[in-house]
């Protein structure tokens, strides 16, 4: 057996010292020290992290309980993920929120403060540079979290816009909030366990909402958002206090909330029909084909103003010629690229991530198909290794949802 | 293999680097051993074939395993099937040639079995081989055992 066991990462931090080959093992590491370490390494790594390379940084991919097992916990008691890798700025200013606008699609002026949402950057052609969620801290401050896989090219992105703004006058500037760890935590016992943390009411959080508020003796940015499907939150903790947040979390649940690594938290996504950028959505693919027109606002559907607007809003007027959807599926898992076809054998789009989800004991997959082939209920043909196999196009989630919304 | 444990327990606390708290894998001394991973156990002129325990050990919980037909020929070091994780699929080579005379359907049913029982339950699939000589290019369990620390090793 070759290939895929080893593509996982099976760069797990585990160096048998062989006497006179002590040179060997020190080289070993020379290559580790290229990649980034959060503030939670050494934890991790104590807690029987298997680290892997993931954009650029050193994360647990899983701990001693499987990939299927830590999706289960998750969603049966909940799950603390080191997140730090993503990047987390904040854009200040009169008009931060007009700038913001030029480059998302979303309405930001219309979001109350404190409040967030889900968004997308795009380009000129309409197509997403990355998804990010964007919260509205106040008129003039506005917290962002973008991709670890897209900081560089983001940033650089941002920056070369805000120059220009700039440039005409507009007042904003960012901070990248580097000094900051990010955490999340998610599952039904997120928010009795970090109400013991806190003195402010969780209870009057809801869904996408802010605050700046005192968790476990730090000042810290927390959002009712996160990217499994459960209840929970994100946490921006100053990163000197991040590991004794994750502590005293995981001591309040009583061990069972655990940490939880990159394998499971795909699967979770998978599972609530999340995009993973870079798999179901990348640069020549627009929000309308992802399956995102709700989270471009009323007032941007009618006045654009954004990067590709010319295209995303003709796409709203006619249709968009492919679409992303979510299919169940008999024989080996779908992976990214697997052919989709009609029943007929003729060529109708691709898988862009799959695997089995351990909730539903099923395969479970995202693609694009032709419009006019998208409904729930097609049949289809997804070719694996050859062979075709059954598939039935299906609503996302494919794990309901639990966010918690007022009632 | 309890001492060889504990000496690496020792070197790895000398560098200050983590060992994972798990036992080392289980290898059967009446097999024989590609260095794909995969197990053979001859009776006469059948052998059975699966995948070793450090293998389904790296792999994590298989979820799926495609199995050739009977009937199929199969050759020494070529794919004849696939093993799927959550998160991966690995090809499965046969460490001997041959024609396929029996696969565990089983496995279709619960491949987890391919876990918890590697060289027993999980078995693969039954070959009538065509030539017994390429038992030699195969490895015993000591020379296995020995091929996976090193491999370990080096990633």
């Amino acid at each position: 057996m070759r290939g895929g066991l080893w593509q996982l990462g099976q760069s797990i931090t585990r160096r048998l010292a062989q006497g006179d080959k002590k040179a060997v093992a020190r080289r070993c590491f020379a290559t580790d020290s290229d990649l980034k370490k959060t503030v939670l390494y050494d934890f991790h790594v104590a807690h029987g992290g298997k680290m892997v390379p993931f954009a650029g940084w050193s994360m647990p991919i899983q701990y001693k309980d499987s990939i299927m097992d830590s999706t289960l916990n998750c969603r049966q008691n909940g799950s603390l993920f080191d997140v730090a890798h993503m990047c987390g700025l904040s854009l200040k200013g009169k008009d931060a929120v007009s700038f913001l606008e030029k480059l998302v699609i979303a309405d930001v002026a219309a979001l109350a403060p404190g409040t967030g949402t889900l968004t997308v950057f795009t380009n000129e052609k309409g197509g997403a540079i990355d998804d990010s969620v964007i919260t509205k801290v106040t008129d003039h401050h506005i917290y962002l979290v973008v991709n670890a896989g897209c900081r560089d090219k983001d940033l650089a992105h941002i920056e070369e816009h805000m120059k220009a703004f700039k440039a005409k006058g507009g007042d904003v500037s960012w901070h990248i909030h580097d000094e900051r760890t990010l955490l999340a935590l998610q599952g039904p016992l997120a928010a009795p366990v970090l109400q013991h943390l806190t003195k402010d009411d969780l209870s009057k959080l809801y869904f996408g909402e802010f605050r700046v508020l005192d968790i476990n003796g730090s000042q810290c940015f927390l959002t009712r958002t996160g990217y499994t499907g459960e209840d929970g939150f994100e946490i921006s903790v100053p990163s000197e206090h991040g590991v004794d947040l994750a502590k005293a979390i995981l001591e309040k649940s009583e061990g069972k909330i655990r940490l939880t690594g990159l394998g499971a938290r795909d699967s979770l996504r998978l599972e609530a029909g999340l995009c993973l950028y870079g798999n179901d959505m990348e640069q020549h693919i627009t929000p309308i084909e992802a399956g995102l027109t709700w989270a471009i606002g009323k007032r941007r559907r009618a006045e654009g103003g954004f990067l590709g607007a010319d295209v995303i809003l003709k796409q709203l007027a006619d249709g968009p010629s492919i679409r992303r959807v979510g299919f169940i599926s008999s024989g080996p898992p779908a992976r990214s690229h697997s052919e989709i076809q009609d029943e007929g054998g003729n060529n109708i789009g691709e898988v862009t991530s799959g695997g089995f989800s351990p909730c539903l004991k099923k395969n479970i997959a995202m693609g694009y198909v032709k419009s006019g082939l998208h409904k729930a209920g097609t049949k289809v043909k997804i070719i694996i290794r050859g062979k075709a196999n059954e598939g039935v196009v299906t609503k996302m989630p494919f794990v309901p949802t639990k966010y918690y919304k007022p009632t | 293999m309890a001492c060889r444990q504990l000496w690496a327990s020792r070197a790895a606390s000398y560098l200050r680097i983590s060992l994972f708290h798990r036992s080392f894998s289980n290898v059967l001394n009446n097999l024989k051993y590609a260095d794909s991973h995969e197990w053979v156990k001859v009776d006469g002129k059948s052998a059975t074939i699966g995948i070793t325990d450090h293998a389904q050990d790296h792999l994590g919980d298989v979820v799926y395993v495609e199995l050739p037909e009977v009937g199929t020929a199969v050759t020494q070091g070529d794919g004849f099937g696939a093993v799927e994780s959550v998160k991966a699929t690995s090809d499965i080579n046969s460490p001997v040639s041959g024609k396929v005379i029996e696969v565990n359907e089983e496995l279709s049913n619960s491949p987890a079995l391919v876990n918890s029982s590697p060289y027993e339950n999980g078995w693969i699939i039954k070959v009538e081989m065509s030539d017994s000589g390429e038992l030699d290019k195969l490895m015993d369990s000591e020379k296995y055992t020995k091929f996976c620390e090193e491999e370990d090793s080096s990633h």
